[in-house]
């Protein structure tokens, strides 16, 4: 028994280590992912709640408060930005020290409900304003990132191993020997996933919001406009994975090295608000995060197409880049 | 054989991979409405030669001209193709992976037309991973016929049937000839070559070394009979006879004009001849006699 485990075991090793592309993505992800977590997560402990500070800058004697530990500060110029982070969730208090200290709190929120308490121990005479418009739960906050996450998996995976499996058994060897160009059939994948994970999504949205009585602020239509956009952008980027390789394990190497960064840096779990801006510049290349965002716009705030024309146009944009680059790296065979 | 104009021009093929030539310098034409066979043993280069045709390899220098032009959407919609290994999509019946391919070509047969040409009516509704391997590759000519091709190429169908169902394959394949489709045929098995070829090319580490009919290859190479003894029962000092001797893996075979002399010959050297078959010479003789191998090394 031992001699066939060894024998099997030492194919499978010499498979692994023949195969260089896989070899080299394995030996430098980990590097990648320590190299990644330092930049974002090293330096000083995190804060664990952001609370916002009106004012083009921060003045550390305007209150006590302001030393608190675990607790991050940002600058917010203008107050009604400050509301509806306060609303989403975004920042758990804004505060306004410029006078006598006031500040604003989303009472649907936990954390907002703790820090609340450690502003009122530094300064018992802190007046809560009231927030304007209707407060919005984590579960709403979270609701459309929940959503727009199972998009991106059904995306990703979804095409990307289908095409991996159509090439490794030939099958796509034998459409490439039909008048079929690249480019019409990752078209036809796109659209055939696209109307598989509409529908899903729709099924999910329609069953999830009648179980915790969600009703979305905005125009259904829209969000129906924004899911199918963002599903073409998404599935386009799984193509453009898995159009070259052959090997299930790069594959997979690589739709988890873009889903990882995408599900943390989004904004579908929590709120990156007061991470380095570097990193809200990276994350806002996502297209998981313009879709998020769009979502939460429409189906929180109620926001109009005019408001997410901007999320739209680069979702698009990148589904055409996507399915370009696509069609030029695909390969019908193994190599 | 037919005189018309090539349908199909191999110029100058090299096809260099990191550690091998597999095809050295090949230049054939196919004329219009024959069968054309490319014969050798594994590794000859056959295969490679077929795909660079198909389209499917780019060659590393040469160029393949379909109807006197460069390979282009002419031929995609015009030739139809089966290779040698080839899956389908999953969960799909044999009916909806014709009509898949149907569906990729401007023009070509009707999907029930197609079935019924390759006896697959009966088996229409079945999931195609359901399929023995002679109606596999049934499905997979029905599927290389579902655009009426112009030029039809069959990389070694063959392999890995049971005879009935080659045979049964062969005889698809003369329906097939009779509606004058040009067949680019490679196969290692020269009952197929014979029976369904006009013109071979036989090819060896690269190189066709020999070209032409198949009836006319055997004359120019072979006025002789072939008399056939199993090894064993060769023996060793009969090697050293005024013989001409050609040795395979479990027989030898001696070429004469001269049946009575050689047997003669046989009797005195008290060669035993109970096992003894005498025939004249086939394309797997013409083969050994030009490489020194079996065609099935």
């Amino acid at each position: 028994m031992m001699k066939r485990l060894l024998a099997v075991w030492h194919a499978r090793n010499l498979e692994f280590l023949r195969d260089r592309p896989t070899l080299l993505f394995t030996l430098l992800l980990p590097l990648g992912v320590v190299v990644g977590m330092g930049f974002i997560f090293g330096g000083p402990p995190r804060p664990l709640f952001t609370v916002g500070v009106l004012g083009p800058r921060i003045d550390a004697h305007a209150n006590p408060f302001l030393h608190e530990r675990y607790v991050g500060f940002v600058p917010v110029r203008d107050e009604a930005a400050g509301l509806r982070a306060v609303t989403h969730q975004r920042i758990d208090l804004l505060v306004d020290f410029r006078g006598a200290a006031r500040y604003w709190v989303n009472t649907d929120s936990p954390k907002g409900y703790i820090v609340e308490k450690l502003l009122l121990a530094a300064d018992p005479g802190a007046r809560r304003l009231p927030v304007t418009g209707r407060a919005i739960a984590y579960v709403d906050w979270l609701f459309p990132g929940i959503l727009a996450m199972n998009m991106m998996f059904s995306c990703l995976f979804g095409v990307g191993y289908v095409v991996l499996r159509y090439r490794k058994s030939g099958f796509l060897k034998r459409l490439h020997a039909t008048p079929l160009t690249a480019l019409e059939f990752l078209t036809a994948q796109v659209l055939s996933r696209l109307s598989l994970i509409v529908f899903v999504t729709v099924v999910l949205y329609a069953g999830i919001g009648a179980i915790i009585h969600f009703h979305s602020a905005g125009s259904i239509a829209l969000l129906l406009l924004l899911a199918v956009i963002g599903s073409l952008s998404m599935i386009a980027l799984g193509l453009t994975i898995a159009a070259r390789f052959s090997s299930e394990e790069l594959v997979g190497g690589l739709l988890n090295l873009l889903t990882w960064p995408m599900m943390l840096l989004s904004g579908v779990w929590f709120s990156i608000e007061s991470a380095p801006r570097w990193v809200q510049r990276i994350a806002e290349i996502f297209p998981l995060t313009q879709l998020i965002d769009a979502a939460r716009a429409v189906m929180l705030d109620g926001a109009g197409i005019r408001r997410i024309l901007p999320n739209l146009i680069y979702l698009a944009a990148t589904t055409v880049v996507f399915l370009a680059f696509g069609a030029w790296s695909f390969r019908w065979r193994v190599d | 054989m037919p005189e018309s104009a090539p349908i199909l021009e191999v110029q100058d093929l090299v096809k260099q991979y990191p550690s091998v030539t597999a095809v050295n310098g090949v230049s054939f034409a196919v004329p219009e409405g024959i069968c054309f066979g490319l014969l050798g043993p594994n590794g000859a280069g056959k295969t490679t030669t077929i795909e660079i045709m198909e389209g499917i390899l780019p060659p590393t220098a040469g160029a393949v001209r379909y109807r006197g032009e460069p390979m282009g959407a002419r031929f995609r919609e015009e030739a139809g193709i089966l290779f040698q290994k080839t899956a389908l999509q999953d969960f799909l019946t044999v009916r909806q992976s014709v009509a898949l391919f149907r569906g990729l070509y401007e023009r070509g047969l009707d999907v029930e037309e197609v079935l019924q040409l390759c006896a697959l009516e009966k088996l229409a509704e079945r999931d195609n991973r359901k399929l023995s391997g002679g109606q596999q590759q049934r499905l997979l000519l029905a599927i290389a016929l579902v655009n009426d091709p112009r030029v039809l190429f069959l990389d070694e169908p063959t392999t890995g049937l049971d005879p009935q169902a080659r045979r049964n394959f062969w005889e698809l394949a003369e329906s097939i000839k009779a509606r004058r489709k040009t067949i680019i045929l490679t196969t290692h098995y020269m009952e197929e070559a014979q029976l369904l070829c006009d013109e071979i090319a036989i090819m060896d580490r690269g190189r066709i070394i020999a070209r032409g009919a198949p009836q006319q290859l055997l004359r120019e190479h072979f006025s002789e009979v072939l008399l056939e003894l199993p090894r064993q029962e060769f023996p060793e000092p009969a090697r050293a006879l005024p013989l001409k001797l050609i040795e395979a893996s479990d027989r030898v075979e001696i070429s004469t004009n001269d049946l009575d002399g050689t047997l003669r010959t046989l009797i005195e050297a008290r060669v035993p001849l109970r096992n003894l078959r005498i025939r004249p010479a086939n394309l797997e003789d013409l083969f050994l006699d030009l490489t020194g191998k079996e065609l099935r090394a």
